[in-house]
């Protein structure tokens, strides 16, 4: 991987409990890089931080601990000059169409916003930076006149990718940019997604629990797991080879145009742990099929296994699990 | 726009959403059927308030002792010439309603423009910055609902003059935490929209924020809140100026008439009954124009 456009070293983010005793460990100790023009996936279940991690890339929330890097810039710790050089090339494309657009203003101020808040270009440029960008998502000028409600929930969506794209940025944080849509029209926002990709040099983070979606989508990916990574890799390693129980739970879940295949019953079983009182070791063994004791008391390490593939179980410990292969990272 | 017009012009586009059907604000008023009485008997407190001296046969200030006391024109010894009657000192009471309309509606907007300005102030930015300032104005707002507003209404009646300016700050100070609370919960919610989320992301500053995103979308619950407000104001002015805490004489207030004829309610029922009705026919024709307005465009609001 080149140097990396967006860098991520020991993200920690704690929020007091709403009960007013104890943390909530929403992300614990998460480190990636997503590389100029890759797609980093992160998936899990619902309330495994991954949309606490979005929000902290995008400065929505102040980190707990942790570093993140945005083409060399420190943008975590909130220097003025740094954030507002971000602010220009990462913008951001929510799950939901109908919320992310206000419903009282025209879709030429919606997709203008970002660039009147940097102060970018006169009335007349913005007007056709906004109709450029309108007909890039496949929306006829005309749009621009017209209020959110006057469209469906795929144009919406497609607005919000030109809003997105209105301040030519580099980077863009998607967080399940399909999965509010019917299905008919998921297929066009990815291609959607993809081309715009391809025709500007994007770098996408998505969010996602489709694994079907992560597999075709993205060139990285990282599983999580109550708030920590517990594997990444490229996604075609970890599709061919996931390692973690977890991971291998994920993709035995989803289903498989194959009439003669029969799902697993029940890999995992129960809910998502707390993340106020997480389980101690192994965040994941109360509900892990292979558990061992170990995993009871100690937090796993990382293992390695393809180059840039690791997870973290105590399976993968040649001195503990079945198969010894394993190198740990250091 | 024509849908059909839509799909053409759109490469590669996606089928085209049937564009949901345009509800016009106006249109959706008349969903609900209006509220025709309420709206003909305010209607007729408005023109009577704008109005002023001018619809008034005769001046509401001029005595006449000897003709004190004349009943209604629909009663035996009741003339045409006073409508209302007359009250102790000979004034006309149809007259004097008029004009008292007036000073009703100047509280009530005063007091009304007053106290949803500071009070959507101070909850907008309470829910906004939450934290420290967010506990430190509620509190406030605690502190400022225990306390009676007649209470208050004398204290300040005794340090600054008794009048229409007094009416209006003790209303505005008792009402004010009124819209505090229901901005402040409104925005609590608002500012977690994505569209907020994704202003910030941009860089979008606070105070455009607020202007864009944030007030637009609290207008109708403003709206709504200043409607039902009316009748509880010109109550509470009617309240006041009873008690020789509000409006002073020769000013003319329904409170004030009310307070003049108490002690004749033997002999000339008609003198304290008539402004008494005056006052109750407004507040509710407010009331029910304030429930329609807010079933209409705020339904989710039911609770006020």
């Amino acid at each position: 991987m080149s140097t990396p456009l967006l860098e991520i070293q020991g993200l920690t983010k704690h929020f007091p409990a709403r009960s007013g005793r104890g943390t909530v460990r929403a992300v614990e100790d998460v480190s990636f890089s997503i590389g100029p023009g890759e797609t980093f996936a992160l998936v899990g279940e619902s309330g495994c931080g991954k949309t606490t991690i979005t929000k902290l890339i995008l400065g929505l929330e102040t980190r707990t601990a942790g570093e993140i890097r945005f083409d060399g810039l420190d943008i975590a710790s909130g220097r003025a000059a740094n954030i507002r050089a971000y602010r220009r090339q990462a913008q951001a494309v929510f799950q939901d169409p109908y919320a992310s657009l206000n419903p009282r203003i025209r879709v030429r101020t919606i997709v203008a916003e970002p660039l009147m808040a940097q102060g970018i270009g006169d009335r007349a440029s913005r007007e056709a930076r906004v109709r450029e960008v309108l007909e890039v998502v496949g929306l006829p000028a005309s749009a621009a006149d017209l209020y959110p409600h006057e469209f469906s929930g795929g144009q919406r969506q497609r607005i919000a990718i030109a809003r997105a794209l209105a301040l030519q940025p580099r980077f863009i944080v998607l967080d399940e940019p399909i999965s509010a849509l019917d299905v008919s029209i998921r297929a066009q926002i990815l291609n959607l997604l993809a081309d715009i990709q391809d025709e500007f040099g994007l770098t996408y983070l998505i969010v996602a629990h489709d694994l079907a979606l992560v597999e075709h989508f993205s060139s990285q990916v990282g599983v999580m797991y109550l708030g920590s990574l517990v594997e990444l890799g490229a996604t075609e390693d970890v599709f061919a080879r996931p390692a973690h129980p977890y991971t291998q739970a994920l993709l035995a879940s989803v289903p498989r145009p194959d009439p003669d295949h029969r799902a697993p019953v029940a890999v995992i079983r129960g809910e998502i742990g707390s993340a106020t009182a997480p389980p101690p070791g192994c965040r994941f063994h109360p509900r892990c099929p292979r558990a061992m004791p170990v995993c009871a008391v100690d937090a796993p390490g990382r293992w390695s296994l393809d180059a840039g593939h690791w997870a973290s179980c105590h399976l993968l410990d040649p001195a503990l699990g079945e198969q010894p292969r394993m190198e740990p990272v250091s | 726009m024509a849908e059909g017009a839509f799909a053409q012009a759109q490469p590669a586009g996606p089928p085209v959403a049937q564009s949901r059907p345009r509800f016009g604000r106006v249109r959706r008023l008349f969903r609900n059927g209006l509220p025709i009485g309420p709206l003909l008997l305010f209607g007729m407190v408005v023109i009577a308030g704008l109005s002023g001296d001018g619809l008034a046969p005769h001046d509401p200030g001029a005595l006449n002792l000897g003709a004190a006391f004349r009943p209604p024109a629909w009663l035996a010894g009741g003339s045409a010439a006073h409508l209302f009657g007359t009250d102790n000192l000979g004034r006309d009471i149809f007259s004097r309603v008029i004009v008292g309309a007036n000073i009703a509606l100047v509280v009530a907007a005063y007091a009304i423009v007053l106290s949803g300005t500071v009070g959507a102030l101070v909850g907008m930015v309470a829910g906004f910055f939450g934290g420290a300032v967010d506990a430190l104005v509620m509190r406030l707002v605690d502190i400022q609902m225990s306390i009676p507003s007649l209470a208050l209404a004398l204290v300040l009646a005794a340090v600054l003059n008794p009048g229409l300016s007094t009416v209006v700050i003790v209303i505005t100070i008792t009402y004010w935490t009124w819209y505090a609370r229901i901005i402040r919960g409104e925005i609590l919610s608002l500012k977690e929209r994505d569209y907020v989320a994704l202003a910030r992301v941009a860089g979008v500053s606070t105070p455009v924020i607020f202007a864009r995103h944030l007030l637009p979308n609290i207008l109708n619950t403003l709206l709504v809140l200043a409607t039902l407000q009316i009748g509880q104001v010109i109550i509470f002015e009617a309240s006041l100026s009873f008690l020789g805490l509000g409006i002073q004489s020769p000013d003319v207030s329904w409170g004030l008439m009310l307070a003049d004829a108490r002690n004749y309610i033997q002999n000339a029922w008609w003198a304290i009954t008539i402004p008494g009705v005056a006052i109750a026919l407004t507040c509710l024709s407010a009331n029910l124009i304030g429930d329609w307005l807010r079933d209409t465009i705020d339904p989710k609001r039911r609770q006020l």
